[in-house]
C-alpha cells in the first residue's frame, strides 16, 4: 500500500504535502488536562467504537509502541511532538496508508488529521469533514454558538481547524527572503515556519505554511486563503529558481550533492537534508533525472527515530549516520 | 526557569520538539521563541496562551482573582488555574469565565464570533441558526419594502418558534 507521500499531487515541484487537522472535544467530559488515565482510555475507546470500523482505522494504544516507533510517527508528521512526548492515556487511530490519523487525548480529546501529497486542500478537508461528521453521529461535541468548537487551548477555538502545506523553498530560502515572507504571510492570517527545525534553520529548506486564526473565519475561507498564498509563494519560488537554473554554480552544487548522496558512507541528518534539498531542486530544474517520489520519501523518512524504527533497534548517532548513508545509496 | 537561548529572561514558552530521534522540550522566553520562528501564539496547534493571559493580568490582579475563588462548577478550575496552565479545564469554563477570556480571545483571533461548521449532532443549534438567517432575511425584505416576502418570512419564523414552544 503506497503511503500518502508517494503520490505526486498538484504543484509537487513546490508543495510536498497538504495537511488538515481538526480539534474536537466530547461534550460530556472535561478537557484532557483535567482527566485521569481511566477516563482518557474510556474516551479513546468511545471514539474508536464510533469510527474505527467505518473508516478502516487501526487502533493502537501508545504505550504498546516502542519509543522509536512513536518518535518516528512524529518525524513523519503523522502525530505531533506533543503527542509523542507521553504515552499515558493516549491512543492513535490510523489508516493503512497513513493518510488519516486521529490522536486521542492529546491537547484535545480528538485531533483528526488528513494528509495528502502535493497541494490538495479541498480533498484533505472533505475527508476530514466526512470523518468528523461520522464521529459526531454517535458522540456529542463540546460546542458554543459564539465560540464554535470548544478546545483546551483557546488558540484553536472556532472551526478548530489548522490547514497547512509543506513547501520546498530552496530558492527563496537561499535569497534570504524568508524573514520578510514570514512577516508578510503573518499579516495575511498565516504562519510559516521550518518543517524540520534546527535552531530556527529549516532543514532541507522545508517549510510549513498554515492558517493562524480559527475563530471568525469559516473552513472554506481559511482554506481558500491558504491556497491562494501558497500559489503566490509557488510563483515567487519558481521565478527565483528560473534565475538559478542556468547558473554553473547551481548545477555544480546539484551534481555534487547527488554524487555525495550516491557514495557517502556516513550521513548526518543536517548534511543529508541539505544535500537532498539540492538534489530535489536539481530534479525540478531538469538538471537531474531522478525519481521525485523517491526524493520525497527520503526527505520525510530519514530522520533519526524513523531509521531506528526501520532497523528495529536504537542505534548510536554514529551508527545511525552509517545506516542512513546506506539506505540513501540504495534507494536514490 | 531561564530561557535556554538568551539565558536572561524567564522562560514562558515550552515547546516540544523532536531532535535526533528524541522528544525534547525547549524552554524559551517569548522574545527568543519569536526570533527562532516559534511565534508563541500561533504555532501549528497553538501554545503560549498562558503568556498571553499574563500580559492582560498583572500579578496582584491574578492573586486577587485567585482569592475570589470563582470556580467552574463542573471541573473546579479557577481563573488563576487557567492563567497558570494556559489550559481551559472544560467546556463550561468558557461560560464561567467568558467575560474574562473575551479580550484575549479577541487579540488571539481578531474576532470573537464563530463562522463555519456547526456540529450535526445538535438540532437546537441548527434550528437557531436557521431562525437567525430568516430574521436577517426579514430585516432585508423590510428594508427593501418587499412586504409580500416579509409576510412570508414572518409566517415561517412564527411556525418555527411555535414548534419550539410545543417541544418545551
Ligand atoms: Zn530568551
Ligand atoms: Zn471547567
Amino acid at each position: 500500500m503506497s503511503k500518502w507521500y508517494i503520490g505526486e499531487g498538484d504543484h509537487n515541484d513546490i508543495v510536498i504535502s497538504t495537511r488538515v487537522r481538526l480539534a474536537r472535544n466530547l461534550a460530556d467530559y472535561p478537557f484532557p488536562s483535567r482527566l485521569d488515565n481511566r477516563s482518557k482510555i474510556k474516551i479513546n475507546e468511545l471514539v474508536r467504537d464510533a469510527i474505527a470500523d467505518r473508516e478502516h482505522l487501526q487502533y493502537t494504544e501508545l504505550k504498546t509502541l516502542t519509543r522509536a516507533e512513536i518518535v518516528s510517527l512524529a518525524e513523519r508528521h503523522l502525530i505531533s511532538p506533543e503527542f509523542a512526548s507521553s504515552s499515558d492515556g493516549r491512543a492513535l487511530l490510523m489508516s493503512d496508508n497513513e493518510d488519516v490519523s486521529i490522536m486521542l487525548c492529546e491537547e484535545d480529546h480528538i485531533r483528526l488529521q488528513v494528509m495528502k501529497s502535493g497541494l490538495n486542500l479541498s480533498e484533505a478537508y472533505e475527508i476530514a469533514d466526512r470523518i468528523d461528521n461520522e464521529i459526531n453521529e454517535s458522540l456529542n461535541y463540546a460546542f458554543d454558538e459564539r465560540l464554535g468548537y470548544l478546545t483546551q487551548n483557546p488558540t484553536n477555538l472556532g472551526t478548530g481547524m489548522r490547514a497547512s502545506v509543506m513547501l520546498h523553498l530552496p530558492a527563496l530560502g537561499r535569497e534570504g527572503r524568508m524573514n520578510t515572507l514570514a512577516l508578510t504571510v503573518s499579516k495575511l492570517g498565516l504562519n510559516i515556519r521550518p518543517a524540520y527545525d534546527e535552531n530556527g534553520m529549516a532543514l532541507g529548506s522545508l517549510y510549513q505554511l498554515s492558517n493562524q486564526v480559527s475563530l471568525g473565519i469559516s473552513e472554506a475561507a481559511a482554506i481558500e486563503n491558504l491556497k491562494s498564498i501558497t500559489l503566490q509563494l509557488a510563483t515567487q519560488e519558481r521565478a527565483a529558481r528560473k534565475e538559478m537554473a542556468n547558473s554553473i554554480n547551481v548545477q555544480d552544487e546539484v551534481y555534487r550533492a547527488y554524487g555525495i548522496l550516491k557514495s557517502a558512507r556516513i550521513l548526518p541528518i543536517e548534511e543529508f537534508m541539505s544535500l537532498i534539498s539540492s538534489v530535489r531542486l536539481g530534479k525540478v530544474l531538469g538538471i537531474l533525472d531522478t525519481d521525485i517520489k523517491t526524493i520525497n520519501e527520503l526527505m520525510v523518512s530519514m530522520q533519526s527515530a524513523t531509521i531506528n524504527a526501520f532497523v528495529g533497534r536504537t542505534l548510536e548517532a554514529g551508527e545511525r549516520d552509517i545506516e542512513r548513508a546506506k539506505i540513501v545509496r540504495e534507494r536514490l | 526557569m531561564l530561557c535556554q537561548n538568551c539565558k536572561k529572561n524567564e522562560a514562558t514558552t515550552h515547546i516540544k520538539r523532536i531532535v535526533n530521534g528524541e522528544t525534547t522540550q525547549a524552554h524559551l522566553c517569548s522574545d527568543c521563541a519569536k526570533s527562532l520562528g516559534y511565534d508563541s501564539m500561533f504555532s501549528d496547534f497553538g501554545f503560549g496562551f498562558s503568556d498571553m493571559l499574563r500580559s492582560f493580568f498583572n500579578e496582584p490582579v491574578l492573586a486577587s482573582l485567585g482569592s475570589r475563588e470563582l470556580r467552574c462548577d463542573r471541573c473546579g478550575s479557577t481563573f488563576a488555574d487557567i492563567v497558570n496552565s494556559g489550559k481551559i479545564g472544560c467546556a463550561d469554563c468558557y461560560e464561567t469565565f467568558y467575560d474574562k477570556l473575551l479580550p484575549s480571545l479577541e487579540r488571539l483571533h481578531g474576532k470573537t464570533s464563530h463562522e463555519g461548521k456547526i456540529p450535526n449532532g445538535s438540532p437546537e443549534i441548527k434550528k437557531k441558526s436557521e431562525l437567525e438567517q430568516l430574521k436577517d432575511e426579514l430585516d432585508e425584505a423590510v428594508r427593501e419594502q418587499n412586504y409580500e416576502k416579509a409576510a412570508e418570512l414572518r409566517d415561517k419564523i412564527k411556525s418555527i418558534e411555535s414548534e419550539d414552544k410545543g417541544n418545551e
